[in-house]
């Protein structure tokens, strides 16, 4: 299971890249881990599944959490006692006088928290830029005079922002703009129809062969909008009398992909096998709810990396599973695309499995590539069953052509076909910074979740007010972070999320980590209890050896 | 520990409080408000553990000195 079955094809394709690096860096002495793997034997780094504890809050974080949440709460039902006995102006949403007798639209929990918790630290959020997102970026400066009811923009700049919130992950935003150009002046901006009417242009067959070849699969088929691949295809591949065993904290997208086929959902826990064994058993064992006949698909949907927890799917494990109980096995690898695996091709070469383990990949380009789209790939059958069947091709205009042409140039680039090293370098970056950035955090105390290969890192931050004051006080050192809180986390649990890019330069990365540093310091943040380090200083040439080392003995662990 | 630094803390502290409690996030007037009646709560408990801690801590001594007093008392 650990080799590559897809043949030497897969084999020598990675094999070739390694040898062309090793090529270009022996006349340097700079040593990192592609020589020392080169060296040591041909097989491609493969890795065992890791171990990934979500570590907990000490429990009087967890006290004082829920605290400021009663107090915002008590906080929020006076304002809405006063609003409603119109001692305040009500500036959130309310019904028209002549609907006072209705049902009441704005009483659940869901707006209760909007009006009274949300409103109060929402200038965190929809920041407006004004440049193209690369490791700086420009930001309209934004004001509030009513406490974020209302906003206006002031006219300044807030320029070169360092930008740790955008899924930049290999730098690629910006980098064909005449490619691009080109194909803007040859085809247009719009395509004006369908996949199925005449909005298949050559580009998306050029587009779709790359894949094809990117992924080592028998066909693939390109889509307008990420979230669309998602959520017009799953209905196309399941069914009513179908089950769908989906993880539980799988994208919007895909569940509302599952919900609108119809087919019967059932979650199992986040990246536990026992939960996901025991559900098909049960599947096979009772049958449809009701009839008690067989299910006609089970479908298991995961994703490569989950973008709130930066955790990597146990695939092994899933794969395993599948073949055991012959589930059908979908993987969304819409961060994990670019960013994982030795050559970038995702979890699937990350894991070392066969290309015919998973049976149907689906992917995003709006990650790595630098674009906006989704993919399908798999078996030819599946996906000429897509393109007719599928809800987007039938009525979702196609892939815009200069997106199309962004995407073909920075797969090219990634795969080296444009004649470079360049693509496996600046991959090679992402890990180094990724491997750095992770290290130090988690060396000053900081509870961060997730696999220590994901580009993604969330740093646990737990209170409302120390999210809001995260944000503010990083935009004032110059630095654009993501800070999430619920409902897209559990309400407990809000965090800051880090997103690496190739781009970061080693000095960018130590300001970045100054700036968490004294941070954390201020707002009482550094909440890990395991192996806490003396913060040793961030620009002495020691981190770079212990870097290293680090790699070194991960290598001799992994054989 | 100089004056600076001990001034620097009172205001760390300060700062942790308002985090905690959501009160840097209020409007100037909801924070005047959560600090008088935490000031009050707290300014009670204090005043209920200035006047009833030493009269309990007399009275459960003579309790127990009683009780091994009758002891003694009876043992000899």
């Amino acid at each position: 299971m650990a080799n590559p079955g897809g043949g030497a094809v897969c084999n020598g394709t990675v094999l070739n890249h390694k040898k062309q690096s090793n090529g270009s860096q022996r006349g340097n002495c700079r040593k990192n881990g592609i020589v020392k793997e080169a060296q040591q034997n041909g097989k491609p780094c493969v890795h065992k599944t890791a171990i990934e504890p979500l570590e907990e809050a000490p429990l009087y974080t967890l006290v004082l959490t829920y605290m400021g949440y009663g107090i915002g709460a008590l906080f929020g039902y006076l304002r809405d006692f006063m609003r409603n006995w119109g001692f305040e102006k009500c500036n959130g949403a309310v019904e028209r006088e002549e609907q006072k007798d209705f049902v009441p639209l704005y009483q659940d929990f869901e707006n209760f928290f909007t009006r009274n918790l949300y409103m109060r630290i929402r200038d965190s959020w929809n920041r407006p830029i004004c440049s193209e997102p690369g490791p700086y970026f420009d930001i309209m400066e934004r004001v509030s005079d009513d406490y974020n009811w209302t906003f206006r923009f002031t006219g300044r700049i807030l320029k070169n922002v360092i930008n740790m919130g955008s899924y930049n992950f290999l730098g690629l935003t910006a980098s064909y703009i005449e490619q691009v150009k080109d194909v803007l002046d040859t085809y247009g901006a719009g395509v004006g129809s369908t996949r199925l009417e005449m909005g298949t242009l050559d580009k998306h067959k050029e587009l779709e062969a790359l894949v094809t070849k990117f992924l080592n699969v028998e066909a693939a088929m390109v889509f307008g909008m990420g979230f669309a691949t998602n959520a017009t295809n799953i209905p196309a591949l399941v069914g009513k009398g179908c089950l769908i065993l989906s993880d539980e904290l799988n994208h919007s997208s895909m569940i509302m992909g599952s919900r609108i086929s119809g087919a019967t959902i059932r979650c199992f826990k986040h990246d536990n096998l026992e939960s996901l064994e025991k559900n098909l058993r049960d599947a096979i064992i009772y049958g449809q709810p009701r009839t008690g006949r067989a299910w006609k698909k089970i479908l298991i949907l995961v994703e490569g990396i989950y973008s709130m927890e930066g955790t990597i799917v146990n695939l092994p494990g899933i794969v395993a599973l599948k073949k055991k109980y012959k589930a059908y096995l979908y993987v969304d690898e819409a961060h994990s695309i670019g960013t994982v695996g030795s050559s970038g091709r995702g979890v699937r070469e990350y894991y070392g499995l066969a290309p015919d383990d998973v049976d149907v990949y689906m992917g995003t380009f709006s990650k790595s590539f630098g674009a906006v789209g989704g993919y399908i790939a798999g078996k030819k059958e599946i996906v000429d069953y897509l393109r007719i069947h599928s809800h987007s091709s039938t009525y979702a205009t196609s892939m815009s052509p200069p997106v199309a042409e962004q995407v073909i140039q920075s797969m090219k680039f990634i795969m080296g076909l444009d004649g470079s090293t360049e693509g496996l370098q600046r991959l090679r970056n992402l890990h180094r910074n990724i491997k750095y950035f992770r290290g130090k955090l988690k060396e000053m105390g900081f509870i961060t979740y997730g696999n220590d290969h994901s580009p993604v890192i969330p740093v646990l931050l737990y209170m409302p007010s120390k999210i809001a004051a995260f944000a503010r006080l990083m935009l004032k050192k110059n630095i654009g972070v993501v800070v999430v809180g619920f409902p897209a986390t559990p309400m407990a649990e809000a965090r800051a999320r880090f997103c690496l890019s190739a781009l970061h330069t080693r000095e960018v990365l130590d300001e970045v980590l100054e700036a968490v540093d004294e941070l954390g310091d201020l707002l009482n943040v550094k909440y890990s209890r395991q192996n806490k380090l003396k913060h040793s200083a961030l620009t002495n040439g020691t981190s770079f050896d212990e870097e290293e080392s680090c790699e070194e003995m991960s290598f001799e662990l992994e054989d | 520990m100089g004056f600076r630094q001990v001034k620097e803390y009172l205001a760390w502290l300060y700062f942790q409080y308002q985090i905690i409690s959501c009160c840097e996030v209020m409007e100037p007037w909801e924070q005047s408000m959560f600090n008088t009646i935490f000031l009050t709560i707290v300014a009670m408990v204090v005043y209920t553990a200035y006047v009833f801690i030493p009269i309990h801590i007399r009275l459960a001594w003579e309790f127990f000195s009683r009780i091994f007093g009758c002891h003694n008392a009876v043992a000899s």
